[in-house]
């Protein structure tokens, strides 16, 4: 896809603003935070005065909303004052933790080596550890109190800084000002704080407000042990551990403080999350979109008429991409009819529509963002943009097979390639596992590769560029299909393995009689494989015809610079005119002809209204005004 | 991959001896008199003269770890003062009941939380996909010690489905049934966090695979949605989460300190907070030493099935 959204430059705090649960989070620690610190000056009771008169009171009694506990002390004094201390204990923890924690990190990247190895190992140790498990056996050692519980709580969260930190400078230390700092002859503690620091920030505040919340809770669980905090102070995680034995008399003693915890550990998360969006977007949550099974396509009708005998028949094809406010259209009505054994090259530049062309036909654009907008794709009579999807799954891989760019990519990597041409055989065809397996490496026999027994259990990565794309089109082939798209199948391999890739592809698709849609920007090619060749611009086709005619005569001055840029053998010093000018975007296309702001032969009535597709001779068409004015070869 | 798990298993003997060493320092932590400090109240100069001994408190640092660790080598983890009875003992009895709940609950935040992160990438933003992602982030800010407390409030108190706590009935038949009674409430208390982290990591691990170009070309092949996202999408997703699970597993060990002795479960996590607060050091370092090691092979054991999962990383 040509176009990449731009992120808009906007305050950070806007961006957070705009998260509504992030809001809400930020609502939630204000609040409970601003009443925790405003607890010696609000009309509490005081939360030690014990009353046995009026132990275990359940919350609305009169004069304590929340109750009293075991001892007559005012629950709700005690639930300000305790979150006052669980607070301050786990944000102090958290700042030990990301101070010693950064330290490292800092320290270990910038003077690597022995450095980084001593101390990045003694982290991975701390890392060895069941988290809770370390503190445990600090808090032994030290003795059960807040104090040492904070501690211990902040010693083993700071392999989560060291590790964060010494990450996001090592990807600093090389660049050039750390490098002219040091020319510069700072100090290696001048250049740490003020020139690494700064920069890792944001991932220091990612990390703080990631692990916060854990704290907070880990240090309440210690003294919920009866580890951290000692009477008489008391903290949430220690009101609960009395609460805890009294949990069928008088339930709200533990309720009360827990659904505290809970309350603020959601908003700290919630926090943090929106906190991390904002500062690193790469991270933020679903924030990548997974494609759906099909293509969406909008309402729309069938004509229900259509060429009776043509294989597939595609018609005002639009297919766009909706991505926030912007409309890209990156087919703009596209027609087409392919005969049975008709071989199609579409040929045109990155971003001119005929990936996403080919990929409408079975619904494979990925939505979103992607939507078919409107029009038909007839495939033996059969509009497949409003067929049933398991109808459509019969006929993908099927009666239509592609052959896409990157063999790498397109191969899954975690499964013996055998296996992958067995499960179209196995999914189409109802074969069995050892006739499918026969049939597999007689395939994968036919396209070429050696020992396809052996090959039959090798994975992806243990094959080579070229037959990985064997496999891939041992696969297309597997099922016999009338139709098989190929996508630029060579553009990932290396020119020798190209030739012979494609001599194969040829072959086989003339033995089997099946029609060939060949989408490519190499025009040599086209010439060698197709009958008919589109030259597609700007999600348009600007001409059509019969390959040798439209190659000899171009009658669009876009399909003239395309040839005029192909290198041909024995002249070499033939000058490889490279077209000049950019494609426009395609959400916000030019009126008149797409193609006029880089055309020589552009003029005035070439930038007003629609410029039409027009027939120019037997099986040939051109979307140019001044046509004839190129004149024949 | 025989190779390979023999090379990772030998790379798992220095981490070991770090962990020993770490273990071994907490000793040196206490501060004042170690010897009076492990011994507390039963610290008599008779006593407090053969732990120095014992634990070679006069000798240089090293020396002192390398007796230890010789010790430790022969199933010697020193004898519990306050329970009068070799550290080892104790802990093997202890490690049992530990390792059926921590083995429970990461059962169950691996089925659960897998199964709701795929259901979250699958559905992003639908109904099913809102509601895990809310359930998910209540379930990681649980206080797994205050959720015990509330399902022994719901569900045994009010309802009386389950019982309050322990690993048996007092006077029952020790029947698998009877275990698996007493530890639904623990395991799940102690599942809820790890099963939220599990599914909100295997919800974006799937949709980073989802965009894949080989969930493509499984589509392409006309494979049905069904298998497109478990054979292609699940299985790649797969190999980012079983690390995230090991990770789990040392939070689930940990965390059953907090459950079992709020559930009264009889495992090394409640004898731990016994031991702190009767002071009994060594018993302390048994148990965590012992916790630790078995983290280490449950971190191994992830490697592998990574690696068998992943044939790519075999060769490294």
């Amino acid at each position: 896809m040509a176009a990449s959204s731009l992120p808009r430059r906007t305050s950070a705090w806007a961006r957070l603003s705009r998260n509504g649960l992030a809001v809400v989070g930020l609502a939630i620690v204000v609040a409970i935070v601003g009443i925790a610190l405003l607890a010696p000056v609000l009309p509490l009771a005081d939360p030690d005065i014990t009353a046995p008169a009026n132990r275990l009171l359940p919350p609305f009694s009169h004069g304590a909303w929340l109750g009293t506990d075991q001892l007559g002390r005012d629950m709700l004094s005690r639930l300000v004052w305790g979150a006052r201390v669980s607070i301050a204990v786990g944000v102090a923890a958290t700042l030990v933790a990301a101070f010693v924690g950064s330290t490292i990190g800092l320290v270990a990247a910038y003077f690597g080596r022995l450095a980084d190895n001593v101390l990045m190992r003694g982290v991975d140790m701390l890392m060895a550890f069941p988290y809770l498990l370390l503190a445990l056996a600090i808090v032994a050692a030290l003795g059960p109190g807040l104090l040492n519980a904070l501690l211990a709580i902040a010693v083993v969260n700071i392999p989560f800084f060291a590790r964060s930190v010494r990450g996001a400078t090592l990807g600093l230390v090389q660049r050039e000002f750390i490098e002219a700092a040091r020319l510069s002859g700072y100090s290696n503690a001048r250049i740490i704080l003020s020139e690494l620091l700064p920069n890792v920030l944001p991932v220091i505040v990612i990390t703080m407000s990631t692990t916060v919340g854990w704290m907070i809770l880990e240090t309440a669980g210690l003294s919920f042990l009866g580890l951290g905090a000692q009477p008489p102070q008391a903290d949430l995680g220690s009101m609960l551990g009395d609460g805890r034995n009294l949990v069928i008399t008088a339930p709200h003693v533990s309720i009360v403080p827990g659904v505290l915890i809970l309350v603020l550990v959601i908003g700290i998360n919630l926090l943090g999350d929106g906190l991390r969006d904002v500062l690193d977007p790469r991270l933020k949550s679903g924030a990548l979109s997974r494609p759906v099974a099909r293509t969406a396509v909008a309402e729309g009708r069938t004509s229900g008429t259509g060429d009776k005998g043509a294989l597939l028949e595609v018609r005002n094809l639009r297919t766009e991409f909706h991505i926030g406010q912007r409309v890209l259209k990156a087919v703009g009505g596209i027609d087409f009819v392919l005969q049975p054994g008709e071989s199609l090259g579409i040929v045109g530049e990155s971003g001119s529509g005929k990936s996403v062309t080919a990929l409408s036909i079975l619904g494979l654009v990925p939505t979103p963002p992607g939507i078919v907008a409107g029009g038909e794709i007839r495939f033996a009579g059969r509009d497949l943009l409003r067929l049933p999807m398991r109808d459509l799954q019969d006929i993908r891989g099927n009666r239509i097979a592609y052959i896409f760019q990157d063999p790498l990519t397109t191969l899954n990597p975690l499964m013996r390639v055998g296996h992958q041409v067995t499960e179209t055989l196995i999914r189409h065809q109802g074969l069995g596992g050892s006739a499918a397996r026969r049939q597999a490496e007689e395939l994968l026999d036919a396209v070429g590769i050696p020992q396809p027994r052996t090959k039959f259990d090798a994975f992806p990565h243990e094959l080579s560029g070229g037959q990985r794309q064997r496999v891939v089109i041992a696969m297309a082939l597997a099922n016999r299909p009338d139709l098989i798209i190929a996508d630029e199948p060579t553009t990932a391999l290396d020119v020798t393995t190209q030739a012979r890739v494609l001599a194969l592809l040829n072959d086989l698709r003339r033995q089997s009689g099946a029609a060939l849609v060949f989408i490519t920007h190499d025009l040599g090619v086209v010439s060698e494989l197709c009958e008919r060749v589109l030259v597609m611009y700007a999600g348009k086709v600007v001409e059509s015809g019969p390959v040798g005619e439209v190659f000899a005569a171009p009658r669009h001055p876009y399909t003239r610079a395309l040839l005029a840029c192909v290198p041909v053998l024995g002249e070499p010093e033939r000058a490889l005119d490279a077209i000049p000018g950019l494609p426009p975007p395609v959400d916000d296309l030019p009126e008149g002809c797409a193609f006029a702001p880089r055309c020589p032969l552009a003029m005035a009535e070439c930038r007003r209204g629609e410029i039409l597709l027009a027939r120019t001779g037997e099986g040939r068409r051109s979307r140019c005004i001044r046509w004839m004015e190129l004149g024949d070869g | 991959m025989l190779g390979y798990a023999l090379r990772r298993l030998a790379l798992t003997v220095p981490v070991l001896l770090g962990i020993s060493v770490i273990v071994f320092l907490v000793i040196s932590l206490i501060p004042g008199d170690p010897a009076t400090a492990i011994l507390g109240s039963f610290a008599t100069p008779e006593n407090v003269e053969r732990i120095n001994r014992e634990l070679g408190l006069d000798q240089p640092l090293p020396v002192q770890y390398l007796t230890w660790l010789q010790g430790v080598l022969e199933g010697d983890l020193g004898r519990s003062y306050s329970l009068n009875r070799p550290v080892l003992d104790e802990v093997l009895e202890r490690f049992g009941p530990t390792l059926i709940l921590a083995a429970a609950a990461l059962f169950l935040c691996t089925v659960l939380g897998l199964a709701a992160g795929v259901v979250s990438a699958v559905r992003q933003y639908g109904w099913a996909d809102k509601l895990i992602t809310l359930t998910v982030l209540v379930g990681i800010s649980t206080p797994s010690f205050f959720l015990g407390i509330m399902l022994i409030l719901w569900f045994s108190v009010g309802l009386g489905w389950f019982p309050t706590g322990g690993m048996y009935d007092l006077f029952g038949d020790g029947s698998p049934s009877e275990l698996l009674w007493h530890l639904t409430l623990p395991a799940t208390a102690l599942a809820v966090v790890a099963t939220g982290v599990v599914a909100r990591l295997t919800r974006s691990g799937m949709l980073e695979v989802l965009r894949q170009d080989y969930v493509r070309t499984a589509r392409a092949k006309g494979l049905r949605e069904g298998r497109v996202i478990l054979r292609h999408a699940f299985v790649n997703a797969l190999v980012g989460i079983v690390p995230i699970i090991g990770i789990q597993a040392g939070f689930v060990l940990g965390g059953a300190v907090y459950i079992e002795t709020v559930f009264q479960w009889p495992g090394i996590g409640r004898m731990l907070v016994t031991a702190i607060s009767t002071r009994d050091i060594l018993l302390v370092q048994g148990g965590v030493l012992v916790v630790a090691a078995s983290f280490v092979l449950i971190n191994l054991a992830t490697d592998l099935i990574q690696v068998a999962l992943d044939p790519r990383l075999r060769r490294g």
